[in-house]
């Protein structure tokens, strides 16, 4: 039988040869990105070693260019970026607000649990 | 009257009808799903930090633990987690490729691509499973308490053992015989049961043979826990050259039991407090089934588009759901890659 209640949307989601062209050419140039991150996160990790006085700055970096690295993910392969935005903020932001509790919670906690263990060690 | 009353369909109404999202309800609950694996995710991820941070002995860095390549041994700080994400984001554009493939309509794109992705997830799953096969046997050295009772751990290139010489008669070798078999297995068998005394090594069968070994080269120790003379401290931390090797064999060839730990399981690891690798087996023990369940469930769909059935359905919205638990998969990974190995 056939349902009126379900609308295909996919349906309307087709492009043709020369948008998919520039779609690729988008996709392409995200893999490099990707790539030439990962290799400059390696890199970084090789050549500064962890007792360095600039280590806490690298730890910094690994974390944005992590998220640089995610981001392209979710927007381009995920097609977050296309979707409409109302979509976006329901995935996006009470991922966040969980997330960003949940870190802080943790780390408060993390910080007065070693200061308790360091006083009675 | 005039003109004409339009008819609401009250079901239709309630139905809902037109979603807000202009998507389908497949692709919503998908991206609700991996909303609630990012938290799970995320919680694990959150653990292992918090518990790093209260952790009061030394932990293992990235670079020192994970330093090996197949084929190749040791020296390599990275090189090949950096290789198992390079695959895992290769295999991630072959997916975005079969969901582009999919919006055209061609179906012989979409298999291509997918197939591709589907042996991008088998490179991963395998190399996953070599890294595990290395960090449960260890490295050659092992973690070693010496004798102030500091522990440390060893680097360096390990003298391949040539051969044990016989010396004295058990139930099954015989005086003068030259084993030339399973000798590294055995030897750190012996080394870790305390079953070694001064280049002497003791075998199942109560034979005692003597252990002809090629000389080490850089022998290092680090310092990992301090002991009576010892420190872990920046300065100290690092034990070269023949105080190094006298430091080592003398807790090798002790004949003291547990004084060297090879490898790592549930309740002992030779990288660091067994926290860290509780947390390894974990994650990307978690990652890596999720990793596995990924390439199955591409497979079922791979044969879906080459059976036709969403070449019927007039799209490959069934591709594009699949994609995005794949690239998900992607993107834990570049956290773990992040937290666990690089930090």
């Amino acid at each position: 039988m056939e349902r009126d209640d379900l609308i295909e949307y996919s349906l309307h989601a087709h492009h043709d040869e020369d948008k998919g062209k520039v779609i690729r050419k988008k996709i392409y140039f995200v893999t490099i990105l990707l790539t030439a991150i990962t290799v400059l996160e390696v890199f970084l990790g090789a050549v500064i070693k962890q007792d360095a006085s600039i280590w806490p700055l690298v730890k910094w970096a690994f974390v944005v260019l992590t998220l640089l690295k995610a981001g392209y993910i979710v927007i381009v392969f995920m097609h977050l970026g296309d979707e409409r935005p109302w979509l976006r903020y329901v995935i996006l932001v009470p991922y966040f607000i969980f997330i960003l509790y949940l870190i802080f919670i943790a780390l408060w906690e993390a910080v007065y649990i070693k200061g308790v263990l360091s006083y009675f060690s | 009257m005039g003109g004409h009353s339009v008819q609401l369909d009250q079901k239709a109404l309630w139905g809902g009808k037109e979603s807000p999202f202009q998507v389908s309800y497949g692709k919503m609950m998908m991206w609700f799903f991996l909303i609630s694996d990012a938290l799970t995710f995320g919680g694990l991820l959150v653990a292992y930090g918090f518990t790093r941070h209260d952790c009061l002995e030394a932990w293992p860095i990235g670079e020192e633990t994970f330093n090996s390549l197949p084929f190749l041994g040791h020296g390599y700080p990275l090189l090949y987690v950096a290789l198992m994400t390079f695959i895992l984001i290769v295999s991630s554009v072959t997916m975005v490729l079969a969901v582009e493939a999919g919006h055209r309509m061609d179906k012989k794109g979409v298999i291509k691509w997918m197939i591709a992705t589907i042996i991008g997830g088998f490179f991963f799953v395998g190399s996953q499973a070599w890294e595990w096969y290395h960090f449960i046997h260890g490295s050659e050295f092992g973690k070693v308490e010496l004798s102030d009772g500091s522990v440390a751990i060893v680097k360096g290139h390990f003298g391949e053992i040539e051969n044990f010489t016989v010396t004295v008669a058990g139930r099954h070798h015989k005086k003068g015989e030259v084993i030339k078999e399973d000798l590294m297995h055995t030897f750190q068998h012996a080394a870790a049961a305390g079953h070694i005394e001064n280049e002497i090594i003791t075998l199942h069968d109560g034979s005692k043979a003597k252990i002809n070994k090629a000389k080490d080269h850089d022998l290092t120790l680090i310092i990992k826990k301090s002991g009576s003379r010892y420190k872990s401290d920046k300065e100290h931390r690092m034990i070269t050259g023949k105080q190094a090797h006298d430091l080592y064999y003398g807790a090798l060839y002790s004949g003291e039991s547990n004084r060297v730990i090879y490898g790592a399981n549930l309740k002992q690891n030779e990288y660091g407090p067994q926290q860290y690798a509780q947390f390894f087996f974990f994650i990307t023990g978690f990652h890596g089934f999720h990793v596995f369940s990924g390439v199955v469930i591409n497979i079922i769909i791979c044969l879906g588009v080459v059976a036709g059935t969403y070449h019927k359905r007039g799209h490959y919205e069934m591709v594009e759901k699949t994609g995005l638990y794949w690239h998900f998969v992607d993107l834990v990974w570049v956290f773990v890659f992040t937290f666990f190995y690089l930090i």
